[in-house]
């Protein structure tokens, strides 16, 4: 029992940190340059991303394991995970929009843009991948939102100083971003090792 | 034939500007979750540029034949599935016919499916027009993608290796940081940067490019 439970926490720790998904997958990154711009923004996306996430890697491990399994049709994992994700962020954002329309006003925006997010289609099929089971999907599911949230949020608040700094100007906007990246993702290699999985 | 002639000029345009003028990665700022993670050989980014353009040019070419059936209302779940459909194909022919790549490079073949820039070329210009524009669209934006590939690939490759294509090139200690992550985000943002300039300097661009996106 301790010792699942310590593999689950390693998991969370590998995802968030170790394996940061933009830093060292360089995945969602079209999210990550987009919306880190402003720190507010970059907050109201990490909520909302992590929540998707979580319930995502969930759904599809279910699906996954119940439905496609049985049935042998694996190989429809793409087709079937990417509806899923597709048809949840639909709904959620049907439901928010009635149940709460005062968290829809402030999310809202994001919820739409979560579908275009490469880690959300990606922690399923890593999950279906390595066969974890369902806590452990779990985990590496909230793992996965949780770092992409740390990325997020350093970055905000790095781009938020930058637009004071005296860029020259070909590289103002875009590149700089990318160059700042480059030196935080040197300081998350430093991560590296933590945690022998 | 002159009708035909301006419409070979037109195509040739359509090709260009998918290379150039908009080139997916440098100037719109799209679909770049790839372009760090497989640019550390020539050979991953080549093979993915190659499995963008066959995805592309299909799904491109599969929408325009289907435009007349495709409800307008639920056109975009319905792009996505025809997506997911060539993903899939593709998918399951580089892990038959390409195993050492795949092992590398699978997740990313996966993760084509949720490109921006193929949904944007399906929706923006295959949905309203017929079959060969449809396809010489999919082929300009897709090339684009290709040749940033391949030009990120070569640089990290030859630095940080000292090989291109798996050739030993330079006979100097390689910079390892260049195959790491961090060398991806420093060589796309360089790059970026460099493009912007000779926008700026030659063609009179305002510069600051790549509003962002997803």
């Amino acid at each position: 029992m301790e010792k699942e439970f310590i593999k689950l926490f390693e998991l969370f720790i590998a995802a968030s940190l170790i394996n940061n998904f933009v830093f060292t997958r360089f995945l969602g990154l079209c999210i990550f340059f987009g919306v880190s711009k402003k720190m507010e923004t970059a907050i109201g996306m990490s909520i909302t991303f992590t929540a998707v996430m979580v319930i995502s890697a969930a759904l599809s491990w279910i699906v996954f394991t119940y439905i496609m399994v049985p049935l042998d049709i694996t190989f429809l994992k793409i087709i079937i995970f990417i509806g899923i994700v597709a048809a949840f962020v639909q709904a959620s954002d049907t439901i928010m929009r009635k149940v709460s329309p005062g968290l829809y006003y402030k999310l809202g925006v994001y919820l739409a843009l979560i579908s275009t997010n490469c880690i959300i289609i990606a922690v399923p099929l890593i999950n279906a991948g390595e066969h974890y089971n369902f806590l452990e999907s779990l985990s590496f599911g909230l793992g996965s939102g949780i770092g992409f949230a740390l990325a997020l949020t350093i970055m905000a608040s790095i781009r938020e100083k930058l637009e004071l700094a005296d860029v020259p100007r070909p590289f103002r906007g875009m590149p700089i971003a990318w160059i700042t990246t480059a030196l935080i993702a040197l300081a998350f290699t430093g991560f590296s090792g933590l945690i022998t999985l | 034939m002159e009708h035909l002639q301006e419409e070979k000029v037109s195509y040739l345009q359509v090709l260009k500007n998918g290379i150039f003028k908009e080139n997916v990665i440098f100037r719109l700022v799209i679909s770049l979750c790839p372009s760090i993670a497989v640019t550390n050989s020539v050979r991953n980014g080549f093979l993915l540029g190659i499995a963008v353009v066959f995805v592309q040019v299909m799904v491109n070419a599969t929408v325009a034949v289907l435009r007349r059936f495709i409800h307008p209302r639920i056109r975009i779940p319905i792009f996505m599935l025809i997506i997911s459909g060539w993903v899939t194909i593709v998918d399951m022919l580089m892990a038959a016919y390409a195993r050492a790549a795949y092992k590398e490079i699978g997740l990313y073949i996966q993760i084509i499916v949720a490109f921006a820039s193929i949904l944007a070329r399906a929706e923006m210009f295959a949905s309203k027009n017929k079959v060969l524009p449809s396809i010489f669209d999919g082929l300009g934006s897709s090339l684009g993608f290709l040749a940033a590939l391949v030009t990120i690939s070569f640089f990290r490759e030859l630095l940080g290796k000292g090989t291109l294509l798996g050739m030993p090139i330079v006979h100097a200690k390689p910079l390892l940081i260049m195959v790491m992550p961090t060398g991806g985000f420093l060589v796309v943002g360089l790059l970026m940067g460099f493009f912007n300039w000779i926008d700026m300097r030659f063609y009179g661009g305002k510069g600051a490019g790549g509003a962002g996106g997803h």
